[in-house]
């Protein structure tokens, strides 16, 4: 049953990441280039950079499908395992529903929190010196996040006022620890000055969009091939035991 | 729903050795995303090779 399970999420998962690959290339892969384009502008004439090159921009263009779709591989592997835990014990019983809650949960959790503090940006945005005490910080939010989330579940499960009541002390009790976080937390602030804003935008929603696209693409999908797994589970019971 | 029981619970002694598999799984994370040549052993061959990716999944980079 686990090893289905994993099966399952690993090849879902690098489905998923091909498809979200496919969304950054067509509306990420733009501003990407417009970003270098501005970093070359801006340096020293004369200085060479393409020695310095290890990997063309073709090449980079093609790793992208290569990181989306092991990223895939990895959480959707991760993910199956977290499911096949929670599967019966916590959530909605049914399996689509189940894929799909912890999916939206888990985008919430570990994209959407740590993007709101330390947002996505193009290469030639940000300070290479700092980018272990940034990846740290990053790090941090999404445990803040995945804190958050278990501390929202467990105090849900406490209010037995009824759905609502259930609802509204989730949500605060979510919320509490990560706009704490949000509000401590050093901010990060290494856009060169004159970096075209309308790029850094554009590039954060494709930023932002792909995680979405690989999201949902994996609920579904996973949630799609659990139910479908079911209901023949349940359709040779029925022959088998014919009551 | 129509001669579906719920999802029966899988036990924890079960799940047990299966989650030997999340380290390895954080491994691959880490490689795409957070490696810059120390790991890998490749320089910054893998680094620079999943650049792209790497920035446009939303993780701190240069
Ligand atoms: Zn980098």
């Amino acid at each position: 049953m686990v090893r289905t399970l994993l099966v399952r999420g690993l090849l879902l998962g690098l489905l998923a990441g091909l498809i979200a690959g496919g969304f950054a290339f067509t509306f990420g892969e733009p501003q990407v280039d417009s970003a270098i384009a501005l970093e070359a502008a801006h340096e020293a004439p004369g200085h060479d950079h393409a020695e310095e090159e290890l990997v063309s921009r073709p090449g980079q263009k093609a790793g992208l499908f290569l990181a989306t779709g092991l990223y895939g591989l990895a959480v959707g592997g991760v993910f199956a395992l977290v499911y096949a835990g929670l599967r019966g014990r916590v959530g909605p019983r049914s399996e689509g529903a189940l894929a799909l809650t912890v999916a939206g949960t888990a985008f919430v959790a570990v994209i959407l929190v740590p993007f709101v503090k330390y947002p996505a940006s193009p290469p030639a945005v940000g300070d290479p010196e700092t980018i272990n005490s940034r990846t740290v910080l990053y790090l941090v939010m999404i445990l803040v996040g995945l804190a958050a989330t278990v501390i929202a579940v467990a105090t849900a499960r406490r209010v037995t006022a009824g759905p609502w009541a259930r609802w509204v002390a989730a949500v605060v009790a979510f919320l509490v620890p990560v706009i704490a976080a949000w509000t401590l937390l050093p901010t990060v602030n290494e856009v060169p000055e004159g970096f075209s804003a309308t790029l850094l935008w554009q590039f954060r929603l494709a930023s932002l969009g792909t995680q979405l696209v690989f999201w949902t693409a994996f609920g579904v999908l996973f949630g799609w091939v659990s139910d479908r797994a079911a209901h023949r589970a349940a359709a040779r019971a029925t022959v088998a035991s014919p009551s | 729903m129509s001669g579906l029981s719920a999802p029966s619970v899988i036990s924890f002694p079960r799940l047990r050795l299966w989650l030997l598999a999340v380290p390895v799984l954080l491994l691959i994370a880490y490689l795409v995303l957070m490696d810059n040549g120390a790991i890998s052993q490749t320089g910054a061959y893998l680094h620079e090779l999943m650049h792209d990716g790497r920035h446009l999944l939303g993780v701190p980079c240069h």
